[in-house]
């Protein structure tokens, strides 16, 4: 295969797939362990400073708010984190000091709402470090490559452009068009927290909604975490195996965390908390207001259910569920009013 | 009837996509003028978000290309891996693209302005841009014109247009056929020479002149003979678009 180019982009995440391999084997257990238990404990237990991360989910959609306030809370730094499609996700984490290095697909943005102040900041200051640029398709075909125990797959994005100048992938002659040909890479994240709306205590876990980039990402990470919504039996579960998304033996620990995604959407269950977002979004325009935010929100209370209390509590869960049901009129506080 | 010029931006992109194909959608204005369509001329009109969901339909405009909204009442809610396999398989006819830079040749800068390594703007990156400026038929560029954005050279070239001109997608490996169709602004339409692949006028917006789009573009545009003047929102698109689509005024009231 005759090599054509190569991105100067940090390649983070990678291992030889036999070294892959090796680790499969000796830590992802295939005995039937309850793996139920806190956030405090999961995040001691499963994330190291310095550690690449991933969250599942898409950046503030499914995503595990609960372990982003936990990492802060421990005091976790260091970190690299997957920019894939990351949004409020990785805001909160720059913010509180976890992150300092981004695999950048998407980060410093909040889609709608416009750009975010705090990763912009991170980022134009030199506080938080880009290592390497890269698409969203391309880091979702590194997860799957890593999931196949392959060392990349194959992809015909990026050519071309700045984005695989700087990226960690290379591009080599298809020996079979003789084409310029992409090889993505496979990204083995440390660490990844997946949100889902149910799994049983052995970590089998359903999905309703898109899957996103999960299923791949699951069985890329060496330490997976899950938070759910909801923890059910095993036989819900075995009900319906056509549903199982991620299988208890990729999973490390499992953590109860009702509204856990919250100020994001959860599929079917609650709509985003828009009113939350823009008090993040004004209130981080400054570090003033960040430490404000952390010591209120983060800082401020021991474990999630007493956060959820602070944003609302039950009044507000109710109207986020209403909102999911299109049984209330939407309203975007941080839009521009013609 | 009075419209703003984001409202027109919506209405030409709806006029663009055809009924019966399929369109890879960011939220905001490409949602907006796909929505558009599908009420209009293009029922069918297939609508594929990165997150995974296929043909929604819509009750309102999602937040984000990734929440519920994308596959509510979808005839599938799948996954980042298969509506990106689709594309590159070949089955996604159009995308929308945004940026903050252009070129002549329709490459597209989302990624920094200022140097690499010292940004002036940190901007978020190429997400799902690259893909679908690689990946997608046609893809469909809406953004601001003005001599800052439409450049000779690119910061950074995040997403491929026609990259160094004819023949240069092709070389890079990128698939045959595709590449961008239109550039639709605040001041005109623009499309692109077929010989060369160099950027030209195609309209003017109602109340533009040539000279306007010329004088905002930093980059020699090919101004062909017949430039026309695009056809203004009708009466049905506006209501369309206040009362139904966007009543709240999130995309087309800035």
């Amino acid at each position: 295969m005759k090599f054509i180019e190569e991105g100067r982009g940090e390649l983070l995440g990678w291992m030889h797939p036999d070294d892959a391999r090796a680790w499969m084997a000796e830590h992802k257990s295939r005995g039937l362990d309850d793996k139920r238990t806190t956030m405090a404990d999961a995040v001691y237990r499963f994330t190291r400073d310095g550690d690449y991360f991933a969250m599942g989910g898409f950046g503030h959609i499914r995503f595990s708010m609960a372990a982003i306030h936990e990492m802060i809370r421990r005091g976790r730094k260091g970190m690299a984190i997957a920019g894939k499609t990351a949004v409020h996700d990785v805001d909160v984490l720059i913010a509180g000091g976890v992150v300092d290095r981004v695999d950048c697909a998407y980060a410093f943005g909040h889609e709608l709402r416009g750009l975010s102040p705090t990763g912009r900041r991170a980022a134009e200051s030199g506080r938080v470090r880009v290592v390497g640029e890269l698409s969203n398709a391309a880091f979702q075909w590194r997860f799957k490559a890593a999931a196949m125990g392959l060392s990349w797959l194959p992809a015909r994005v990026m050519l071309g452009t700045d984005t695989l100048r700087y990226s960690s992938s290379k591009v080599v002659e298809d020996p079979w068009t003789g084409l310029p040909l992409t090889l993505l890479p496979a990204c083995y994240p440390d660490v990844a927290f997946i949100h889902v709306h149910r799994c049983d205590r052995y970590g089998n876990c359903q999905i309703d909604g898109t899957t996103i980039e999960d299923v791949d990402l699951a069985r890329a990470a060496k330490r997976l975490v899950i938070t759910a919504e909801r923890i059910v039996g095993e036989d819900e579960i075995r009900a319906h195996p056509d549903r199982t998304a991620i299988p208890y033996f990729l999973v490390d620990a499992v953590v109860e965390v009702p509204y856990g995604s919250h100020p994001g959407n959860m599929p079917g269950l609650y709509y985003s908390d828009e009113d939350h977002m823009a008090e993040w979004l004004y209130m981080t325009r400054s570090e003033e207001g960040v430490q404000q935010y952390l010591d209120k929100y983060v800082y401020g209370v021991s474990e999630f259910s007493e956060y959820i209390e602070l944003v609302g509590g039950e009044e507000k869960m109710r109207h986020l569920e209403k909102l999911e049901r299109l049984e209330v009129p939407f309203e975007a506080p941080w839009a521009r009013r013609g | 009837m009075k419209y703003n010029a984001t409202e027109l931006m919506a209405c030409v992109a709806s006029r663009i996509l055809e009924d019966r194909k399929s369109v890879f959608v960011g939220t905001g204005l490409p949602l907006v003028a796909s929505m558009l369509a599908q009420r209009l001329h293009a029922p069918e009109l297939l609508l594929v978000f990165e997150a995974g969901g296929i043909g929604p339909k819509l009750p309102m405009i999602p937040v984000s290309v990734g929440d519920s909204r994308t596959f509510h009442r979808a005839v599938m809610a799948a996954s980042m891996d298969y509506v990106m396999g689709m594309a590159q398989a070949g089955l996604v006819d159009y995308g929308f693209l945004g940026a903050a830079q252009i070129d002549k040749y329709g490459n597209l800068n989302t990624t920094v302005i200022g140097s690499y390594d010292k940004p002036k703007v940190r901007l978020p990156g190429s997400g799902g841009a690259n893909d679908v400026g690689s990946l997608c038929g046609r893809t469909i560029i809406l953004m601001r014109h003005d001599r800052m954005r439409f450049v000779n050279r690119l910061d950074f070239l995040t997403t491929p247009g026609y990259l160094t001109g004819p023949g240069a997608r092709e070389r890079a490996g990128l698939p045959r056929g595709t590449g961008p169709y239109r550039v639709i602004t605040q001041l005109g339409v623009l499309g692109f020479d077929e010989e060369t692949k160099a950027m030209k006028l195609i309209s003017v917006h109602p109340g533009v002149s040539v000279e306007d789009v010329v004088n905002n573009t930093s980059f020699q545009l090919v101004v062909p003979g017949d430039v026309g003047v695009t056809q203004a929102p009708s009466a049905e698109e506006l209501r369309l678009l206040r009362d139904e689509i966007d009543p709240a005024g999130i995309v087309i009231g800035g």
